[in-house]
């Protein structure tokens, strides 16, 4: 790894405090970063998702299962990888929040704001055999304006290649 | 900030003045405990105030939804109040203006209920 970038690694327990404590510690990045405060919201909401999607969904609240929590600092862009325990998902099964029949649903719609507040967004198979979710911010100096600004709020999400 | 919720009768209608952040835990309980007591009360017409509300995420939405569902199935109705910027946006986002009531005025939203 270059004197560039940075890495940080942190084991979190399946609960809702990690919940809090992952979407502090990626806030205290992104702004030491440089984000400004449009990017910082959607950073840590996406992160907050991220986790509340382990917790719940991929380790199914279960306390001996671990959440791993990593971000990656390069010149150009942020990346966090949250990666559960749990049995691991195919995002074309995810149900569209925004589909009529969907709406007023209870719940369902962590995927589809990670996907709308970040620049990058997958899901991959991790090594624990779990899902892994990796998204990415590109730093406002890294020549990608509108990132740092306040129009894409309502962006609608980036469709699944 | 921890969520916080009190309520008023404002021309019938039960105002909840909440504040903070709905967030996954004591946000969204919270605001569930909240609503579960009022329709206990029988007090079925309900406006959240959610002016100091500064922070949302999808369970909050989700709780809100369910707040909005569950008034509803008693015959009652649940309308929003004062939105703030990031709120207004992330139910402009996730298409939830086309269910709720929005008002950002409050005695239009009371003679709404009318």
């Amino acid at each position: 790894m270059s004197e560039d970038s940075k890495h940080l690694e942190i084991t979190l327990e399946t609960q809702v405090e990690s919940v809090n404590l992952a979407e502090e510690m990626c806030l205290r990045v992104a702004e030491a970063a440089g984000f400004g405060e449009d990017d910082c919201y959607r950073i840590g909401m996406s992160v907050r998702e991220g986790v509340i999607n382990a917790f719940h969904y991929g380790n199914e609240e279960r306390p001996e299962k671990k959440i791993h929590l990593a971000l990656d600092l390069t010149p150009d862009k942020m990346t966090i990888h949250v990666l559960d325990e749990g049995k691991g998902f195919d995002l074309r099964s995810v149900p569209d929040p925004l589909a009529e029949e969907n709406l007023l649903s209870t719940s369902g719609r962590g995927i589809f704001l990670m996907r709308a507040f970040m620049d990058e967004f997958q899901v991959v198979p991790g090594r624990t055999g779990g899902a892994e979710i990796i998204m990415s911010k590109k730093l406002p100096l890294s020549g990608n304006p509108g990132t740092n600004g306040k129009s894409g709020q309502g962006a609608a999400p980036k469709q699944e290649a | 900030m921890a969520l916080r919720a009190t309520y008023r009768e404002a021309a019938g209608i039960t105002v909840v003045d909440i504040g903070g952040r709905i967030t996954l835990g004591e946000g969204s309980a919270l605001l569930r405990k909240t609503i579960r007591e009022l329709l206990e009360d029988h007090r079925t017409l309900i406006l959240l105030n959610l002016a100091d509300v500064d922070y949302i995420d999808s369970s909050g939405i989700g709780e809100l939804v369910s707040a909005f569902m569950g008034v509803k199935n008693r015959g009652g109705s649940l309308k929003l109040l004062h939105l703030t910027k990031k709120v207004h946006d992330l139910l402009q986002l996730t298409k939830l203006f086309t269910v709720f009531e929005v008002y950002s005025d409050e005695g239009s939203a009371l003679r709404s209920y009318r």
